[in-house]
């Protein structure tokens, strides 16, 4: 099984990294671009098949590691 | 051959063109061969004859330069160059260009050229201690100039910062002949114990050959020719062949390498740079005179289905190759696996003076290694000397613009203004041994754990070089020299980074060979031999070449940090004096170029037994104390040295009326006319110091006092510092946010 | 005293940590190497500066969950000194020690400087050498140390005296232009509840030498060479 997470950052907390790449694109010419939020995204593969236990694992790694949730929200996508 | 290469492309001319051969080149490969290569072999003949590796253009004019001294351990020729720096220890030390991949990408290829110059060091078992970089970019108005910035300067950041070496120095200019070909010369210094210094010479039959570092991917193929090309065009269409650094990896192998560097499992050792597996196996066994015999499908792979060809020529990045004792295997797997870095015995030395490559059994290149090695070309390319430029008379010249007004606008120039937005994105101060930070004429390095330390500084002046090549190359070497003596340092030795262009124009040889006489001539006069360098041509864009700029970095000795000295104007109170001659050359001066928009003119004469006597001279005064602040007088004169120093201390200074004293030039070329061999001094002792310097038969004059809050050039012709510091500070961190 | 460095694959700072530990306590700290984590006991324990693990997911979230963190954790949570510099502040943060965390510096870029920073409080064990109030100079040198906690957060720190050390200007005022990297209320460092644990993205141990320019940093290690001995 295929695991995809996309950690981004929670709403109100501020992204530099975001608002630079708002500003470029403004600057390339692309108007009307707003509320650029950057993440980052996790590939993996399980060897776990089911989906359920799949998932409660990849929450599970999400919390101890791949995300801060301080800051960060987590999104897992699964594919066979 | 085998099966392993019958699915691989015939060799057929237009192959043996893209691999950047010609045809007496082929001829000859046909000859060592007495068969026509395959594949696997061409690549490898390539990449071993291409300029990058070979030097066929360069090393009938290298060969002149002076290699040797009594401070020399180890000269050209080896990863890196070697000098004795007392009690029992060695500096090692190389400058390398990483031009081509850093204008193509950035970040990765800046990075990649700090990785590189730091495995040449800790490769022959120095602990690196302090990197610095010498940056050429385009015209600031160029469009890309700011993202080549920004790109470069983080990418350096990005990978010594992680390594936790220190970036002390280096220097940034900007000139329009570098908008399609910017120039990224990275310099590593380290130190060593004297006796263990590691070579790359295997020799011993059976002794294994030991693959470490990270694993080899499709990164970089034919980076070492694509280095030797010209651009064009379609050049941002060859990004895939650039490397991607992993600075992580790199510091666990420094780590790894010294840790097993302690014992006594170590043959020889080489880091696989440029031409990657090929010219570290290959450089291993020639310089041993063995043979080698490698099974590459035991090279850790990252990639599924690598064939033999890409394996040898990846330039996949931290990554070395090691010939262990027999029976030493456990002991450096052992070391390697506390690291996390593979190892893997991927073959053994032979007596046979080839190189058979193996691939699941079956043999799928074989070459001789001495024949190939020998028959590297070596090309005398034709050259003509540069045109002789005019002198410029400064009693005919007319300046447009008053002296303040001029001083103000220099020190807010491109190449004048601070660089701090740089290197403070540049970790310099990890290691806790930085005693003289960036900015200064040289970065001071204490030798760790004792009250002894490094100066190191990188110097190039490309308008020189353009103009007299052989003055700009003596010139560079010379200003090396004076900015190592302006902290109190003995210069020691250099290292040189030539990037020049397209050498098969005779004019552009022509540049090559005249730097060269230059250097040549500095390095014997002013003991100063070279002891390791790299050549970097082909630097040109649809035939536009860059301005010669053979960089060089060099490296002294301070005995005691006790007795060192920094440009910064020490307070008010304490005179100003000015050791040397000023006639007022503003030939080819900054001056001249960003105040009155002409770049004509003879450089500067530069005198070698002055800049001896001179240079001993301030150093032995800083070593006694009498000297108290010392800058090095070079692009922009006497103002722009002063400024320099005014700022750096936040004091003012008053030079009033120094400009009338008889012999004196015309008050534009007194102030900002570029005369070698020149340093400006404060000291509290000015009677002592200028009878001390009558004695040593150097020129030295009072100029005026330190103090206030402005300088004053001459009568009426004041600035403040805030005024200068504004322009001075503000011009890069503007244009960079632009 | 006794003190243990932690040295994580990446770890850049351990050495300078080490020069400067051993300068005030005249003896050696351990070295221990992130793969120990039955080390002897100690009374301080530092995270060195660098990139642990390459920073390569967040910078200090591997070593946050290295096995010698573990260890870590439980000693500080029965009371041993826990000094967590730049990397080991990121660290700190990971582990939940102490609250907040480090992000990405406001301007983007790494930066390597001297700050000043202002002396919360004289009433601890890291900083019973300075005075309440003092502004110290002391290197930065991070690309992510843009401290951020949520409102509510951070009042709960005021309100504690967790924090430990803000950006300042010369004069101990603190401002924006003061603040090197974006961080919330000019926050340079915090402890923990009980402040055994202290965090800080300055790195003391940098200017604890006068041949390096400064000894503002030295202090710190003094203070607490004196309070656990």
């Amino acid at each position: 099984m295929k695991a995809r997470v996309h950690v981004t950052l929670k709403n109100g907390v501020l992204d530099p990294q975001g608002k630079a790449i708002e500003h470029a694109l403004s600057s390339l010419g692309f108007d009307g671009v707003n509320d650029v939020r950057q993440g980052k995204v996790i590939e993996f593969s399980l060897s776990e098949s089911d989906p359920a236990k799949a998932r409660a694992e990849v929450e599970a790694m999400c919390e101890k590691l791949l995300a801060n949730t301080v800051i960060e929200n987590y999104d897992i996508e699964l594919n066979a | 051959m085998s099966s392993a290469v019958a699915n691989e492309r015939p060799v057929t001319p237009e192959v043996v063109r893209e691999h950047g051969l010609n045809d007496e080149e082929y001829d000859l490969i046909l000859d060592i061969m007495g068969r026509e290569p395959n594949l696997l072999e061409l690549g490898i003949f390539s990449v071993m004859w291409s300029e990058h590796c070979s030097y066929k253009s360069s090393k009938k004019w290298l060969k002149y330069l002076p290699t040797t001294g009594p401070q020399v351990i180890k000269g050209p020729g080896e990863n890196a160059g070697v000098i004795d720096i007392g009690e029992g220890l060695a500096a090692i030390f190389k400058m390398e260009s990483h031009n081509h991949p850093s204008y193509i990408e950035p970040y990765q290829g800046a990075a990649t050229g700090v990785g590189g110059i730091l495995r040449d060091v800790f490769t022959m078992g120095a602990r690196p201690v302090a990197n610095l970089n010498a940056l050429r970019f385009g015209s600031p108005d160029h469009p890309k100039t700011r993202h080549l910035v920004a790109g470069v300067v983080a990418g350096i950041g990005g990978y010594g910062n992680c390594v936790g070496v220190p970036t002390v120095g280096g220097e940034v200019n900007f000139d329009p002949s570098y908008n399609g070909n910017i120039l990224v010369n990275a310099m590593t210094v380290g130190i060593a114990p004297a006796d263990r210094i590691f070579y790359s010479a295997a020799a011993g039959v059976g002794k294994p050959v030991v693959y470490v570092g990270s694993k080899t991917g499709r990164d970089g193929i034919h980076g070492a020719t694509m280095a030797s090309a010209e651009f064009d065009e379609d050049s941002e269409e060859k990004r895939p062949t650039v490397q991607v650094g992993d600075p992580f990896t790199e510091k666990l192998l420094i780590e790894a390498c010294l840790e097993l560097m302690a014992t006594d499992a170590i043959v020889a050792i080489q880091d696989m740079g440029a031409a990657g597996l090929t010219s570290s196996s290959f450089e291993m066994a020639s310089k041993g005179g063995s043979g080698v015999e490698l099974e590459l499908d035991k090279v850790p792979c990252r990639e599924d289905g690598m064939t033999p060809y890409e394996m040898m020529l990846s330039e996949s990045q931290e990554r070395m190759l090691i010939v262990l004792q027999p029976g030493k295997e456990d002991l450096a797997r052992g070391i390697f696996q506390k690291w996390d870095l593979d190892f893997a015995i991927i073959g053994h030395l032979t007596d046979t003076g080839r190189m058979v490559l193996k691939m699941n059994g079956e043999v799928v290149g074989d070459l001789p290694i001495d024949p190939l090695a020998e028959a590297s070309p070596e090309y005398d390319r034709p050259w003509t000397a540069t045109e002789p430029q005019d002198e410029i008379d400064p009693a005919s010249f007319t300046p447009s613009v008053k002296p303040a007004e001029a001083l103000k606008r220099l020190m807010a120039t491109p190449d004048l203004c601070s660089k701090r937005w740089i290197w403070e994105q540049y970790d310099h101060m990890v290691m806790a041994d930085t005693v003289a930070r960036p900015g200064g004429d040289a970065a001071v390095v204490r030798i760790h754990g004792s009250n002894r330390g490094l100066a190191m500084a990188s110097d190039c002046t490309p308008r020189y070089c353009k103009a007299d090549p052989e003055r700009g190359g003596a010139q560079v070497v010379a200003e090396s020299w004076r900015n190592l003596t302006a902290v109190g340092a003995k210069p020691l030795a250099v290292t040189d980074n030539m990037n020049f262009g397209n050498p098969e124009r005779p004019e552009i040889m022509g540049q090559f060979v005249g730097c060269v006489a230059g250097m040549k001539a500095a390095c014997e006069a002013l003991d100063y031999p070279v002891v390791s360098g790299n050549v970097s041509l082909y630097n040109e864009t649809n035939g536009q070449a860059i301005l010669p700029t053979p960089v060089i970095g060099g490296v002294g000795l301070i005995d005691d940090l006790d007795h060192i000295a920094g440009a910064a104007l020490p307070g008010s109170g304490q005179d100003l004096v000015l050791i040397g001659e000023t006639a007022g050359h503003l030939g080819a001066s900054i001056y001249l170029r960003d105040i009155e928009g002409r770049s004509d003119g003879a450089p500067p004469p530069v005198d070698l037994e002055l800049e001896r006597r001179h240079g001993d001279f301030v150093r032995a005064k800083i070593r006694d104390g009498s000297i108290t602040a010392c800058h090095d007088l070079s692009d922009g004169g006497l103002a722009v040295g002063l400024a320099e120093m005014a700022l750096a201390g936040d004091c003012g200074a008053d030079i009033t009326g120094a400009e009338q004293e008889p012999g004196n030039p015309p008050l534009a070329a007194w102030l900002f006319g570029e005369d070698q061999a020149r340093y400006l001094v404060t000291t509290a002792q000015a009677d002592a110091l200028l009878a001390a310097a009558v004695e040593a038969g150097v020129p030295a004059r009072v100029i005026g006092q330190t103090g206030g809050d402005r300088l004053i050039l001459a009568e009426g012709e004041a600035i403040s510092l805030a005024e200068l510091r504004a322009g001075h500070e503000g011009w890069l961190p503007g244009y960079m946010d632009r | 005293m006794k003190a243990a460095v932690i040295v994580f694959p990446g770890s850049n700072c351990d050495r300078d940590v080490q020069v400067a530990l051993r300068q005030s306590m005249g003896s050696e700290p351990l070295m221990v190497w992130h793969k120990d984590s039955d080390f002897d006991k100690v009374d301080l324990i530092v995270l060195p500066g660098g990139f642990s693990y390459g920073d390569y997911l967040r910078c200090g979230a591997m070593a946050a969950n290295s096995p010698v963190m573990k260890e870590v954790v439980a000693r500080a949570q029965k009371g041993v000194a826990v000094l967590g510099i730049c990397n080991g502040f990121q660290m700190l943060t990971e582990t939940g020690l102490v609250p907040g965390v480090l992000m990405r510096n406001a301007d983007l870029r790494f930066v390597c400087r001297d700050v000043t920073i202002k002396v919360e409080t004289s009433q601890s064990l890291f900083t019973a050498k300075y005075e309440q109030g003092e502004a110290i100079r002391i290197p930065v040198a991070h690309h992510d140390g843009n401290y951020y906690a949520d409102d509510d957060t951070l009042s709960a720190l005021e309100d504690r005296g967790q924090i430990a050390f803000r950006y300042c200007d010369q004069e101990g005022k603190l401002s924006e232009a003061a603040n090197p990297n974006g961080s919330q209320r000019n926050i340079a460092g915090v402890y923990n509840e009980t402040k055994t644990v202290l965090g800080l993205m300055p790195h003391p141990e940098r200017l604890a030498d006068p041949k390096l320019g400064g000894t503002d940093g030295r202090a710190l290690f003094d203070g607490l060479v004196e309070a656990l001995s």
